[in-house]
């Protein structure tokens, strides 16, 4: 059977891959889908904890559910942002909303 | 059983993969529609897992809302995010490195880890997730606070987003 550490190193690449997005993309939404990447290896990882070690509680799966909420109102939150910085700088590159930069 | 092994390895290599593409490729739209990809990869190994209610809520919250709703503001701000050069900006390279660093900091860990090698346990005889979990969030000595303030949190996410993105004119 599969030993707990696929799971680990899995979500381990995806949460590195996630953050190399986040640091270095340009675009917001970019930026926005490496965090979602990033979330997602870590419920990857809140389930493999969940199933391998305590299966008879429900924990892991409940703070799994607790992401999920917290993920799609970050999302809702942030394309709302984005979209408003687009309306009046005509622009969604990070680098270019430098409005609080001195 | 070697089938489990099998398709964990081609899960993880697909999810992996199209998450390389979502952080790297050019066109805004078809990072998105990589990033679809990896989200149903995750929502498999979710299944490999037992957790057929989060690999469930997987495509519908992420792949039905999260992922389309980044479509359409990459499409509400099109013609921008075609035309800004280069999709990197000038610290990728330290980008590389951090993450690097971050995935063998993680790969330490976890091999400093004493139960980085637990096999798989076997299933309890009345094991019922969907049903402890509807109890778990509902009841008092568990989880119905945090449960309730992400409905809260839900709620002014919805109402912030409407006030957010409204065109004043």
């Amino acid at each position: 059977m599969i030993p707990i550490s696929w799971y680990l190193l899995f979500s381990a690449a995806l949460f590195s891959i996630g953050l190399y997005g986040v640091l270095a993309r340009k675009n917001a939404i970019a930026i926005l889908m490496g965090i979602e990447l990033m979330l997602n290896a870590v419920n990857v990882n809140l389930i493999a904890f969940w199933r391998y070690l305590s299966p008879e509680k429900i924990d892991g799966q409940a703070f799994a559910v607790i992401v999920f909420a917290t993920a799609a109102a970050e999302v809702a939150v942030g394309l709302a942002i984005f979209i408003s910085i687009y309306r009046r700088r005509h622009t969604v590159a990070a680098d270019e909303i430098d409005l609080l930069k001195w | 059983m070697p089938i489990f092994e099998l398709i964990f390895i081609l899960v993880a290599a697909l999810t992996l993969g199209a998450a390389f593409l979502v952080v790297t490729s050019k066109n805004l739209i078809h990072s998105a529609l990589w990033l679809v990809v990896a989200l149903f990869g995750v929502a498999i190994v979710f299944a490999l897992l037992n957790a057929g209610f989060l690999a469930v809520v997987q495509v519908v919250i992420y792949i039905g809302a999260i992922a389309i709703l980044m479509i359409f503001t990459i499409m509400l701000t099109r013609f921008i995010t075609q035309s800004t050069g280069p999709r990197f900006n000038t610290n990728w390279i330290w980008a590389l490195i951090i993450s690097f660093l971050m995935f063998g900091g993680l790969i330490w860990i976890f091999n400093s880890w004493p139960g980085i090698n637990t096999q798989l346990p076997p299933l309890p005889a009345d094991f019922d997730p969907i049903r402890q979990l509807g109890i778990a969030l509902v009841s008092p000595n568990a989880y119905v606070l945090p449960f309730e303030l992400a409905s809260v949190l839900l709620v002014a996410a919805l109402i912030g987003a409407i006030i957010v993105a409204w065109e004043r004119t």
